[in-house]
């Protein structure tokens, strides 16, 4: 895989699956980081969109995801590595409006089938591959310019 | 706007973020779905929903909104009002239903969201 060259900044964080009291702690977490790293404002938008939605999918479906946040002059590189169920059908996962949430999380306001067609949306890069039983990986990158 | 003449003007009362009510509020943003609030609602918008559970907080800090509006009076649980205190968030009840709510809000600003 090619890698950044002048890498400046590397984090990792973890989220555990199902902790909905806790959920939303890494988006918000990043986004500080990167509002005090002085990253342009509509860039910082786009990752809060893109890491929530990753972060709700762990939570929701998956056991438990390292996440490494790659920060260079040129991009911002998230990627969200999940232990859980995989996704059986990853472009019927991607459609917008398709969603397996239980009725207890569509109570809370979860299972538009809007999350990851949104994390697509907002990323520069998208990729998504995932192995039934095992997890699912998320990359995706956003160009500082 | 300040969120307190919009406070004022629905007869909101306010939970959390007391300290909060000098900030410019620029819109409002309606919706129970929260993929559709963290896409669509704008920063500095105050986001009217029904939800009382401790996940609406942190949309409301993602997308720097100005405040939430809960709807029908409904009591927030008392996790959500302990996490909005804690990351600053205005937490404010409406005793209308929605419609009612978003119907006063909505004139406060021209052109919507
Ligand atoms: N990390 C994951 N592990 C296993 N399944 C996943 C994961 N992420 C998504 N999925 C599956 O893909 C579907 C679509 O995900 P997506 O985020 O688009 O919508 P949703 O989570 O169902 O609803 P929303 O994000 O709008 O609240 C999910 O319902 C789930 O079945
Ligand atoms: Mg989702």
């Amino acid at each position: 895989m090619k890698r950044v060259t002048e890498k400046t900044f590397s984090q990792s964080f973890s989220i555990v699956g199902r902790e909905f009291f806790d959920a939303g702690k890494v988006s918000t977490e990043i986004k500080t980081m990167l509002k005090e790293l002085g990253v342009d404002a509509g860039i910082i938008r786009r990752i809060a969109i893109a890491m929530y939605e990753a972060e709700m999918n762990v939570v929701m479906y998956a056991t438990e995801a390292t996440v490494t946040l790659e920060l260079s002059p040129k991009a911002i590189r998230i990627v969200v590595d999940d232990r859980g169920p995989g996704i059986p059908d990853v472009e019927l996962a991607m459609q917008e409006g398709y969603s397996t949430a239980t009725t207890e999380m569509r109570e809370m306001g979860f299972g538009a089938g809007m999350g990851l067609p949104n994390i697509k949306k907002n990323a520069d890069h998208f990729r998504i591959d995932s192995v039934v039983g095992k997890g699912t990986r998320l990359e995706i990158s956003i160009s500082m310019n | 706007m300040k969120l307190k003449d919009v406070v004022e003007r629905l007869h909101l009362s306010v939970l959390t973020g007391q300290d909060r009510l000098d900030q410019v509020v620029t819109g409002g943003y309606a919706s129970d779905l929260l993929s559709d609030v963290i896409a669509n609602s704008r920063p500095n918008s105050v986001w009217v929903t029904m939800h009382i559970h401790e996940n609406i907080v942190a949309v409301a800090v993602l997308k720097d909104l100005a405040g939430i509006i809960i709807v029908q009076g409904r009591q927030p649980a008392p996790e959500t009002l302990q996490k909005a205190a804690k990351e600053k968030v205005v937490i404010m009840v409406s005793d209308l239903p929605a419609f009612e709510t978003i119907g006063k809000l909505s004139p406060l600003f021209e052109g919507g969201t």
